[in-house]
């Protein structure tokens, strides 16, 4: 017997026969069920258990798939019919899995040639559980050996069942959730599938109407979240250049706390720049309260809608667009500016006509990631939205609120998408075929062009505001968490500080008494469970990209990417409408909250990853291979150990992305699994303003210690362990050649 | 103290193609040969010839896309790299930066079944082989370029391969150290008895450590023989211009007999080999240190006039023009220069101008 066959046999077996095939009451990782009348209970019985009391009969086959590995006894892997009998058995075993799950819904059948087929089911689908879990992956793998066996991928067993792993993730975890979701689109209340209701939501006046255009009050809640993601785009691409240019190509001295200032949003919840907004515009706004009594001007509620939402998106999003084009415009070859130069280009010619056409990339993809931000921003447009409508906060309400409308949601989440996609696919044929590759890899000793002193002043004037506009929000944040209540009562107080986080201590020991404590609990575990987690998708994912080529390598690329394009609102909602039924059943989970942070962080594993990887020389892998390690001992021994600096930064993207994430999680909090982001929009809601900003300011400083420990750990990273001080250690791994 | 010692095998490629996915010509086109157990072999040939492509499918870093691959009788074809008993230099060296030299060359040992102790006894001896003991705890940064090289041979060299693969290992080495290193890679080859598939595109290396030389051009494979066959007896235009420096002349073969070809190039007329031409035009490939200088109109000569004449110290190398086109001539009489403009003869000898494809 083949050692692997025999391993994850022993996992099907022990999905069948041994772990409840449905999923337990309570939480996923409890063994309580041991105590239920295990193994008869119906409830909490094993699918062979089940058979065996002539209970869900259609789980009977399985046993025979389950069986048939048998057969492969004594063949080695080169027999043809060992990778062939595997591949049929794993295939029909996945195909049967999925059949059972989803052939069956809460109403019996859900088709009617399988009512006809199988007669009228009395009973209904429950959720999958651990041992439905454990017989797929088992298919899954066998599966994926059977093709390693048949030479797929150069035979190689790792490195094909990693693939079937990914590819089964991502279908079930972005396609499955996004398919579902445009199913449920068509879906009329009754539940009736309904292409002309569709197309009645779908062509409202509330989506689409011009009106104010023509001089009416509102436009389309689809037009307003465009233009607002247009204009955001082009504001934090701008914002983000003039910051690059400024912290690269000038003799600016405090370049270091610029780039400080810059991280500061990062590790800010979007919508606490929107709260510092209100504090300071809003009808008791600093500003307004200063502009009144100076000038005796009414104070207006102007801030709340466009206005407001434009100041704190760009405020928000810019640092991302800084980081992105940070790296472009220190990519770009100083020879190309100097050859510029020699041929006789000015300052400013060069400028126009070399420095800026190669930062084209960046730019188109600054500008991606600010539209899609904003169009997938929630919190913002939640907390001073006013009667500026967009499709984020609209589809909460579609589900959340009095209408409670799934169809309508999944109408509106689909036009998101449309946009997004089409902004991603638009930036892909804009930057075409061209190359933008500058750097050879040999040494370039030249210098970057200065920028003409014009340009320069007016960057130092863009950049000035900008630093002087985020040290005001920041303050005005942490002095506000101190006042009683903002515009009315401006004495000092730790109130707020108390009602959230008070801790007593009594007989049982510490007693988290605040009211904060539940959710920040929640959200610091579920950002240290799924950060790991993200990462290892991630860079799994990006070995496979980087180190391997495989039939339908692009689809696969273009699959894991496009979680990438998906606003987290929209993940949420297909989360909300995938997850809420059998055959898999997760929301009120915490699980639901991880799975959403993964695929939602995952793209930046990926592109880290990817990054890393194709700076380390591919003679590497190869000596290793050659040298008798497997891939998988390649991927342990050699590339992950080099990728250390790509791994801390995939963590700690993913578990600041799991603190500060609010467009998701929204859909999917519990009560039992409450977020602090989730938390602190509530407090909004409820006009507790102190409470809300306090809790934030508590965020902001957990997640800046946070950084600074792991860029301590970063910090001290040298290739080897010893801390002999070799020289140069820190620089691109090219097989220390 | 453990030895490390040849486990040598043969390799034999059988009609062996491999097209890269998304290129039309293939990189290796049908190319077979036989490589004897404990032989150093050499593929040579310019850049992009699939030199290289051959070198890592005995590896098993690429899969054949038809044709077989037997290492010792055995078909790998199907093989992956860490399934074979075949080990490889590579031209970045590929030290693994984050482990020292000992771990590094007891790296491979680690997957093969030694014991903790014997590993670490077949490293310090593979380390003692190339002269580096006492550099056990080094990190690969810490050293120097050619000792770097060694790390590389000895990390491949303790896992006592059937095949040892070298790819350009030298191209990293300045002048005077590829000299010296070459050497020593010979040394260890013929003490050991190992089988060494060695890639270049310097042919001068070629000549030095062969045995047997595997010319490749287009995907090919041009010519296959000893140094000296490939020097002397070269097969085609390109063997010849790519082994050392050739003028190709055109010719007329007058009459072959007895396997001799008697040859004219314009007034002169030669003996050669005949080597499978009949009658008729043909190229001739003539060394520039294998053609005389004569005075003008002597016999048996081509009426030939400087065109350029350099001293480089040890010879006098120049550029003539003849009626059969320009001819680089290179002569070791620095005494007596033939100042440019002049009228000279040239004399072809016996042994030097040979046929060619």
């Amino acid at each position: 017997m083949h050692p692997t066959v025999g391993l994850w046999l022993a996992v099907g077996w022990i999905g069948y026969a041994v772990l409840p095939w449905y999923g337990v009451d309570g939480n996923f990782f409890s063994f309580f069920w041991l105590g239920e009348g295990y193994p008869l209970n119906e409830d909490v019985a094993p699918a062979l258990f089940l058979v065996a009391q002539g209970l869900k009969l259609w789980l009977s086959p399985l046993v025979i798939l389950l069986l048939l590995p048998l057969l492969a006894w004594g063949r080695h892997k080169s027999d043809p019919f060992f990778g062939k009998l595997l591949i049929v058995v794993g295939a029909a075993g996945l195909a049967w899995v999925l059949f059972q799950g989803f052939g069956i819904g809460l109403r019996g059948w859900r088709f009617d040639w399988l009512t006809a087929l199988f007669g009228e089911l009395d009973d209904r689908q429950f959720g999958m559980g651990y041992g439905a879990l454990l017989t797929a992956c088992a298919f899954l793998f066998l599966f994926t050996l059977g093709l390693a066996a048949r030479g797929a991928v150069g035979g190689d067993v790792f490195v094909v069942g990693s693939i079937g792993f990914v590819v089964a993730i991502v279908a079930l975890f972005v396609f499955m959730p996004i398919l579902q979701m445009l199913a449920n689109a068509l879906l009329t209340p009754d539940g009736v599938y309904s292409l002309s209701a569709f197309l009645g939501k779908f062509a409202s006046a509330k989506l689409w109407s011009l009106d104010c255009l023509a001089g009416g009050s509102r436009c389309g809640v689809a037009w307003n979240s465009l233009f607002l993601a247009v204009v955001v785009g082009i504001a934090t691409t701008l914002l983000g250049l003039a910051f690059a240019l400024v912290a690269t190509r000038t003799g600016f001295r405090f370049r270091r706390v610029l780039r400080a200032l810059t991280v500061l949003p990062i590790i800010t919840p979007a919508f606490v720049i929107g709260l510092a907004v209100i504090l300071l515009f809003g009808l008791s706004g600093a500003f307004n309260q200063i502009a009144a009594n100076a000038f005796g001007i009414q104070p207006t509620r102007w801030v709340y809608g466009l206005p407001g939402l434009l100041i704190a998106q760009t405020l928000a999003f810019t640092p991302v667009a800084f980081l992105v084009l940070i790296g472009v415009v220190e990519g770009v070859s100083p020879s190309m500016e100097e050859a510029a130069q020699t041929l006789r280009a000015g300052r400013w010619q060069t400028f126009v006509t070399v420095t800026l056409p190669l930062m084209r990339p960046g730019l188109a993809n600054a500008f991606l990631l600010g539209f899609i931000e904003s169009m997938a921003d929630f919190g913002n447009p939640l907390v001073l939205g006013g009667n500026f409508d967009v499709l984020s906060t609209e589809i909460f309400f579609a589900i959340v609120g009095a209408q409670n409308d799934p169809a309508l949601a999944a109408i509106l989440a689909i036009v998101l998408l449309f946009f997004t996609l089409a902004a991603f696919y638009a930036q892909r044929s804009w930057l075409g075929r061209r190359s933008y590759t500058t750097m050879s890899g040999k040494g370039d000793s030249g210098v970057h062009a200065r920028l003409p002193a014009a340009l320069q002043y007016m960057l130092y004037g863009v950049v000035g505001l900008w630093v002087a506009l985020t040290v005001i929000v920041y303050a005005t944040i942490v002095y506000a968490s101190f006042v009683t209540l903002w515009g009315v009562d401006q004495s000092l107080t730790l109130r707020h500080y108390h009602q959230a986080f008070d801790v007593a201590w009594n007989e049982f020991g510490v007693h988290w008494r605040g009211s904060a404590w539940g959710s920040f609990w929640t959200t610091i575990i579920i950002a240290l469970v799924s950060a790991p987690l993200t990462a290892a998708v991630g860079l799994l994912t990006a070995y496979l990209l980087a180190r391997q080529n495989f039939a339908g390598k692009n689809a696969f690329e273009f699959g894991t990417m496009l979680s990438f394009a998906i606003p987290g609102t929209v993940i949420g909602v297909s989360y909300v409408i995938a997850f809420n039924v059998p055959p898999i059943e997760l929301t009120g989970t915490g699980i639901i909250l991880v799975l959403s942070f993964i695929f939602r962080n995952m793209p930046v594993g990926v592109r880290a990853g990817i990054a890393s990887m194709s700076q380390i020389d591919r003679s590497l892998d190869e000596s290793s291979l050659t040298l008798g390690a497997s891939s998988w001992q390649t991927f342990r021994r050699i590339i992950l150990p080099l990728l250390r600096p790509a791994i801390v930064a995939a963590l700690v993207y993913s578990f600041v992305r799991a603190m500060t994430a609010i467009s998701a999680i929204i859909f999917l909090v519990s009560g039992r699994y409450d977020m602090a982001t989730s938390y602190i929009v509530g407090r909004v809601e409820n006009n507790e303003y102190g409470v809300a900003i306090a809790y934030s300011t508590v965020l902001i400083v957990v997640m800046l210690a946070v950084i600074g420990l792991m860029q301590l750990i970063v910090g001290s990273r040298r290739i080897g362990r010893r801390a002999s001080g070799a020289p140069g250690g820190q620089t691109a791994i090219a097989g220390a050649g | 103290m453990t030895d490390i010692r040849g486990n040598a095998a043969s390799v034999t490629f059988e009609h062996v193609v491999k097209i890269y996915p998304g290129v039309s010509s293939p990189a290796v086109n049908d190319v077979s040969f036989s490589i004897e157990a404990g032989k150093l072999v050499t593929l040579l040939g310019p850049s992009g010839c699939g030199k290289t492509t051959t070198l890592r499918m005995i590896a098993g870093l690429e899969m054949p896309s038809s044709g077989r691959v037997l290492i010792g009788g055995a078909d790998v074809t199907r093989l992956p790299a860490t399934e074979r008993d075949v080990s490889m230099v590579f031209q970045s060296y590929a030290l693994f930066p984050h482990m020292t030299v000992m771990e590094n060359v007891g790296y491979g040992l680690k997957f093969s079944g030694h014991g903790k102790s014997e590993a670490a006894a077949r490293a310090r001896a593979g380390l003692e082989l190339v002269g580096l003991s006492g550099f056990e705890e080094r990190l690969p940064s810490e050293l120097s370029g050619g000792q770097q090289q060694r790390v590389a041979v000895a990390r491949a060299l303790v896992l006592e391969p059937q095949v040892l693969l070298f790819d350009e290992p030298l191209s990293n080495l300045d002048a005077k150290l590829r000299r010296q290193v070459r050497e020593e890679i010979r040394d260890i080859q013929t003490k050991l008895g190992l089988t060494v598939v060695y890639v270049t595109h310097d042919q001068e290396e070629a000549l030095a450590v062969s045995d047997r030389i595997i010319v490749m051009n287009k995907a090919v494979i041009a010519q296959d023989g000893s140094p000296r066959e490939l020097y002397d007896a070269p097969a085609s235009a390109f063997v010849a211009d790519f082994i050392g420096e050739a003028n190709i002349l055109s010719c007329n073969v007058v009459s072959v007999a007895d396997g001799r070809a008697k040859v004219s190039i314009g007034p002169v007329t030669i003996t050669t080999p005949a080597r499978g031409h009949a009658g008729g035009p043909a190229k001739l490939a003539v060394r520039p240190n294998r053609i005389m200088i004569s005075p003008a109109g002597a016999k048996n000569s081509l009426p030939a006039t400087v065109r350029k004449a350099t001293y480089v110290g040890s010879h006098m190398e120049y550029m003539v023009d003849t009626p059969s086109g320009a001819i680089f001539v290179v002569s070791p009489e620095v005494d007596t220069v033939h100042a440019s403009g002049q009228s000279i003869g040239l004399q072809f000898p016996a042994g030097g101008p040979v046929l060619v494809d």
